[in-house]
């Protein structure tokens, strides 16, 4: 961040303000907003009349689970909606009433005075045009502008938003830009046209934390300077913690509560929004008590054994390869769980992966349960394999669509010869059970089911063949906050009781502060720092891991606006 | 990201490459010709079995080499297409000679019938995407299904009925009146693309024959190809106009209009010229039928005459012929789409 | 040539029919408006033409091979005429249905087969054996459909009709013509389900290779046949007319075949004959129409990318709720939201 920085004494200035409700200033007005979609069986409601207000300079956190319409509440008054839904209630921009409008009408008001942000920044940029073109192409949809203003203008935007070298800038395609300078161009193209109103849909949500971070600084600042209102619709309560003056809960199409930023995190009212928090890990916490286990349980003996791994992967057209993991050595004992954490290209995936011979090496050794798997022959990979399990990050894709939940589970004893077919159905029921599933989920199909349930049968089949190690890679990162938490406390209890050591893999500090013995900070393909929770998450030695945790927003208002104003300000704080 | 590479010499890169694969993929397809066409038979026994003595044949064949081993027939075979050598016909007409001749007049019909097919093909796509499921859409899909649905020969047939039998507008057969033709193969230096020969005696007369010999053929291979063109050009800008970057720009209060065609068109653009590319293959095989239809000497037209005579050495000179086009076609199209793709550009 | 192509992207499958379910049954459930009525008027005109391919010999008034009168246009004894050699039109196209059929089950089923098989085995194993083959397939999969199917029945019969039966050669060609096809499409689905989770998880667990490629990848990707095949059913149909049209195909006293019915009646059109050609060119029209309409509808129907976005399943919101009750939170009914809106 190379532009001045104002700061606010505290977001609290707004929050005073926006407590009285629907004042004469409010720029938006939403009223009993309602969005029913057609399907070929019975109409969806998908809002259910939500009714709220912005006013000037705001920023508006609306919160929600998979399925709480958050997304589509906003996209309704915009007109961006595929033609099968039917939208009632009112939207009023000033004194003008959005819902209904069509065509030209709509399309003055859209990055004229509500301009967008979305979550996925690689594919809201046209990939066939340069930056610049798109620009001046928002500029001049709504600005009577020379060619020579528009570049002038698009320029100083870019030097805005934070992207260096602008002038040169203008003629990159959006693929050669990484996906935080993609997010950047977004918002240069958001906040173009001066709009009152910008609507950021999960603008942070595939970006890697410390990204994350810049770009939640950069909103701040943009709000700070320009007084644009801001709609932020997350699922993240650490980025509504760091971004929001109030925030609105939303649940199955309705609002259940709005109140200021800080009174939802220091006294929710509605069960929901309770439970909601109550479900989200907060980094630095101490875990909850259904997920304490007792501490002296590792052992001594050494379960898996890198040392000084390396994985390239070719590089496109004859380029330098890439290395994925260059040179990492790492021990997993005896009913322990490693956390392997890094940001995305940090080669932990591929290290994970490595670690259970899906992934070739290039270069040295692992040995697991006394397994050399670089080295050993195909007969022995087979009959390694029947020891160790891996869960997937999506367990959408994990789990093979055309077999049942019990095939599923129980395919692994198939392979192995293990048992008949009748003590394979009990012990894909068992486990059903053990990951608090139905038994007779048994004879469902993966798509029938949910994703967190999905999970859990992805956990079972990790498990059929008791196994002594387990590769954890994402497990709960493609899942609701919720569920995440449900699927990760049946995780940390069978841990428990079945005693396997874990490489758990995730980009999720606050959740490896709930189950790791150990952490491992990778980066570019090195590990970076390596030691215990305690050691690496209070009292970091590395400059990149001070970084990574800074950058962690945490779910109370309170305490993440101390934590930003620190890591702004350069400093360190503990957790 | 290859950052190692400026994108120029990227680009050029991926071009060598690209162009560097030709050799092989023609090599194969013509040796896939030749071992499909040799490994069963040879072509004098083929073209003249049962009306000649056996010794009689074998003599030929000892003559022609067809009794030499298959691999040492290969390599010869491959040394002399190498110099340009596709061999004789029966009735003694060297093979390059009729490539270069009616090579031309295949080019032709494919260049009237692209135009049909774009001016056609493009923008009903396009409204049938745009009005999905509507009743456009669907007339226009079954619009495209039914000229895909009918061969070439059965439109040709349909249309020299209605055209050319019934109404008298436009002529049969042929690509232009023998008058004419005689005509515009005197005029040096002889391109034998007629329109151009047409246009460079300054006849007018001669022109007008020229295109309307062109229509009906046109027609017939153009609406077959913008059968395939709607929907390849449907399917795709559907695509694209359901991609994140399309609702963006909606979202930044960009004109309908120029959503489709400044966003979603030119992105759709890319599978479809990929596409388009194979379809250059389909439609010489369509050539092979529109020409015979309507005796348009051209490579199609000769070819099915060879192949009435069973003379396959034509036939395998005329496909080795196409083959090769076809190749260079598809090396084209990759071209194209580097300049269009800034992805593949860099 | 255009088969590939509209089933490049991969394709979704569709919700695994519960059982007890006639198959097609969710696949019907999952149109809608026009675009079902597109669907079931190809099955309605594919389904008649089974019918009187099956019931040939009951339907027609004569034999294929059977000279009746010469030229004689539509009457009560002849309904669509009949041609220049005396055979009736009408009994020609009935029996043209039976080979049309027989050609395309063939040359589909065998191709299916081939490509199919060698288009897993290649993606899977990767390597050199992939490279040739990816090479040769691309290398047959660029010859004009038409002309390589002249070449193999060259091959096939050496340009003397009889050796090989009429449709069987026909067949064969054909089939060559598409393995390339199935090959590239099922070789490239392949490799994208080679990187899916549930062929590591398959992996991890110690499956052997046969078992991950036909217990796992197969079964997944075999989802993009259905379409394929449709359309390639329907190119087959123009491949086998046009082989007919350009003399050959299958000969007229062994088989009845519509294409080699227009080339003999194309020479007569000028002198008015029109029926000898038009009827057998409806029949071609009709059904390859039928097919392609088939193929169509389930192109737009399993195509991902036109669906209504939304990973997000009712299961999925079902699950939240779930849990949130399971925390003790009870959602009012629509009609009577509570709203806390804290004041300061």
């Amino acid at each position: 961040m190379t532009n001045e920085v104002i700061l606010r004494d505290s977001p609290s200035c707004c929050a005073e303000r926006s407590g009285v409700a629907a004042s004469s200033s409010d720029i938006l007005r939403v009223e009993n907003l309602a969005v029913q979609f057609q399907t070929d069986g019975a109409p969806v409601q998908a809002v259910r009349g939500i009714t709220y207000d912005l006013a000037p300079g705001e920023v508006l956190a609306i919160v929600g689970e998979s399925g709480s319409g958050k997304t589509v509440g906003t996209r309704a008054f915009l007109g961006l909606l595929p033609d099968t839904a039917a939208v009632s209630g009112t939207a009023k921009l000033d004194e003008m009433q959005l819902v209904g409008l069509k065509g030209e009408q709509i399309r003055r008001v859209r990055g004229d005075r509500i301009a967008m942000i979305f979550q996925e920044p690689s594919t809201a940029l046209d990939p066939v045009r340069t930056i610049g073109w798109q620009i001046i192409e928002a500029l001049s949809v709504h600005r009577k502008l020379s060619r020579k203003e528009a570049r002038e203008k698009a320029v100083e935007l870019l030097d805005l938003v934070g992207i260096p070298d602008p002038s040169n800038r203008l003629h990159s395609y959006p693929h050669q830009l990484s996906g935080g300078q993609k997010q950047r161009v977004m918002i240069a193209m958001a906040i173009s046209c001066d709009p009152e109103v910008i609507v950021a849909d999960e603008p942070t949500t595939a970006l890697d934390v410390t990204v994350q971070a810049q770009i939640l600084d950069l909103l701040h600042d943009l709000r700070d300077r320009l007084g644009t209102a801001i709609i932020l619709i997350t699922h993240n309560m650490g980025v509504v913690a760091d971004m929001a003056d109030r925030v609105a809960v939303m649940y199955r199409g309705q609002i259940v509560e709005t109140a200021p930023a800080r009174d939802i995190f220091e006294r929710p009212q509605h069960p929901y929004t309770k439970h909601l928090l109550a479900s989200v890990p907060h980094l630095g916490q101490p875990r909850p008590k259904s997920m304490d286990t007792p501490a002296e349980r590792v052992g001594d003996a050494v379960v898996m054994r890198v040392n000084d791994v390396r994985v390239d992967f070719p590089g496109r057209f004859g380029a330098e390869p890439v290395h994925a993991v260059a040179g990492v050595s790492l021990e997993v004992r005896e009913h322990e769980i490693v956390a392997l954490v890094g940001e995305s290209g940090s080669g932990k995936t591929t290290l994970g992966r490595c670690a259970v011979g899906l992934q070739p090496v290039t270069g040295g050794d692992i040995e697991v349960l006394g397994v050399n798997i670089v080295k050993a022959s195909a007969k022995e990979l087979q009959r390694f394999r029947r020891r160790v399990g891996f869960v997937f990050q999506d367990p959408a894709a994990s789990l093979n669509p055309r077999m049942s939940v019990a095939d599923c589970i129980a395919e692994p004893m198939v392979i192995h010869g293990i048992g008949t077919k009748a003590e394979r159905l009990a012990k894909a029921q068992e486990l059903l059970r053990a990951v608090e599933l139905p038994a007779d989920y048994a004879f469902r199909y993966p798509h029938e089911l949910s994703g967190g349930q999905r999970q859990r049968v992805s956990l079972a089949r990790a498990l059929v063949t008791d196994p002594e190690f387990v590769v954890a890679d994402e497990p709960t990162s493609a899942l609701d906050v919720s569920v995440q938490a449900r699927v990760l406390e049946v995780f940390v209890r069978l841990q428990h009781d079945m005693g396997f050591a874990c490489l758990f893999v995730t980009h999720d500090l606050a959740v490896v502060d709930m189950l790791a013995d150990r952490i491992a900070v990778m980066r570019q393909g090195e590990i970076v720092e390596l030691g215990t929770r305690e050691q690496v998450l209070r009292a970091p030695q590395e400059d990149y891991t001070r970084e990574l945790i800074a950058a962690v927003p945490v779910p109370d208002s309170a305490e993440q606006t101390i934590r930003r104003l620190a890591r702004r300000e350069g400093r360190f704080v503990g957790l | 990201m290859a950052a190692a590479l400026s994108p120029g010499k990227a680009l050029a890169k991926y071009l060598a490459i690209r162009a560097a694969l030709i050799v092989p993929t023609v090599l194969i397809l013509v040796s896939v010709v030749f071992f499909f066409m040799r490994v069963t038979g040879d072509p004098i026994t083929a073209a003249m079995g049962g009306r000649l003595p056996l010794e009689r044949i074998e003599e030929l064949k000892d003559a022609a080499g067809y009794n030499d081993p298959l691999l040492v027939q290969y390599g010869r075979f491959l040394l002399d297409t190498l110099q340009g050598n596709f061999g004789h016909t029966t009735d003694n007409r060297p093979i390059s000679e009729i490539l270069l001749t009616y090579g031309p007049a295949t080019f032709e019909l494919v260049f009237w019938a692209l135009i049909v097919a774009f001016l056609v093909g493009i923008p009903l796509g396009r409204i049938a995407a745009r009005r999905y499921n509507k009743g456009a859409d669907v007339a226009i899909r079954s619009f495209a299904v039914l000229f895909y649905a009918a061969p070439v020969f059965f439109v040709a047939l349909l249309l020299k009925l209605v055209f050319a039998v019934q109404l008298g507008w436009l002529p049969i057969a042929g690509r232009a009146s023998i008058r004419v033709q005689s005509a515009l193969e005197k005029i040096e230096p002889n391109s034998h693309i007629y329109i151009v020969n047409a246009i460079r005696s300054g006849n007018a007369e001669y022109i007008k024959d020229v295109l309307e010999h062109a229509v009906l053929p046109a027609l017939a291979l153009g609406l077959l190809t913008a059968g395939v063109f709607i929907r390849l050009v449907r399917i795709n800008l559907l695509q694209t106009l359901r991609a994140d970057f399309v609702t963006a720009a909606r979202a930044r209060g960009v004109k309908e209009n120029a959503v489709v065609s400044k966003h979603a068109f030119r992105n759709a653009l890319i599978p479809v010229v990929t596409v388009m590319g194979m379809q250059i293959a389909m439609m010489l095989g369509g050539a092979i039928l529109t020409e015979t239809s309507f005796e348009w000497q051209g490579l199609g037209y000769w070819l099915s005459q060879y192949l009435l005579k069973r003379d396959f050495v034509a036939v395998q000179g005329i496909v080795t012929a196409i083959a090769v086009i076809v190749a260079v076609a598809s090396f084209l199209i990759d071209l194209i789409n580097a300049l269009i793709d800034p992805r593949v550009r860099y | 040539m255009s088969a590939e192509i509209l089933a490049a992207q991969p394709l979704e499958p569709l919700p695994t029919p519960k059982r007890n379910r006639l198959p097609g049954a969710a696949l019907l459930a999952s149109t809608h408006g026009l675009q079902r009525m597109m669907l079931l008027i190809g099955v309605a005109i594919v389904a008649l033409f089974i019918v009187i391919a099956l019931f040939a010999p009951l339907i027609a008034p004569y034999g294929f091979a059977e000279i009746t009168a010469y030229q004689s246009p539509p009457s009560a004894e002849h309904w669509l005429g009949t041609t220049v050699g005396g055979f009736d039109v009408y009994s020609r196209i009935i029996w043209g249905a039976r080979t049309a059929i027989e050609v395309i089950l063939l040359a589909v089923l065998l191709s299916i087969f081939v490509g199919v098989t060698l288009g897993v085995v290649s993606g899977f194993f990767a390597g050199p054996l992939d490279r040739v083959l990816v090479l040769l397939m691309d290398a047959l999969y660029a010859l004009p459909s038409l002309l390589l199917a002249i070449v193999v029945s060259i091959m096939v019969s050496q340009g003397q009709s009889g050796a090989f039966s009429g449709i069987l050669s026909a067949a064969v060609s054909i089939t060559v013509v598409f393995i390339p096809q199935y090959f590239r499409v099922i070789r490239n689905a392949t490799l994208s389900a080679k990187a899916e989770p549930y062929v590591d998880a398959a992996r991890v667990a110690g499956a052997t290779s046969g078992r991950i490629m036909f217990g796992h990848i197969l079964p997944n990707v075999s989802q993009t046949i259905p379409v394929l095949m449709t359309l390639n059913a329907s190119e087959a149909i123009l491949t086998l007319a046009g082989l007919g049209f350009l003399g050959f195909g299958i000969e007229p006293n062994s088989a009845a075949e519509w294409g080699y019915d227009l080339n003999k009646a194309r020479a007569d059109l000028a002198s008015g004959y029109w029926w000898e050609a038009v009827f057998p060119g409806i029949a071609i029209v009709l059904i390859v129409a039928g097919v392609t309409l088939i193929g169509e509808s389930l192109n737009d129907v399993l195509n991902p990318l036109l669906r209504t976005r939304g990973g997000v399943t009712t299961a999925d919101e079902l699950e939240v709720a779930e849990v949130a009750e399971v925390a003790g939170v009870v959602l009012p009914a629509a009609d009577q939201v509570v709203e806390v809106t804290h004041d300061e």
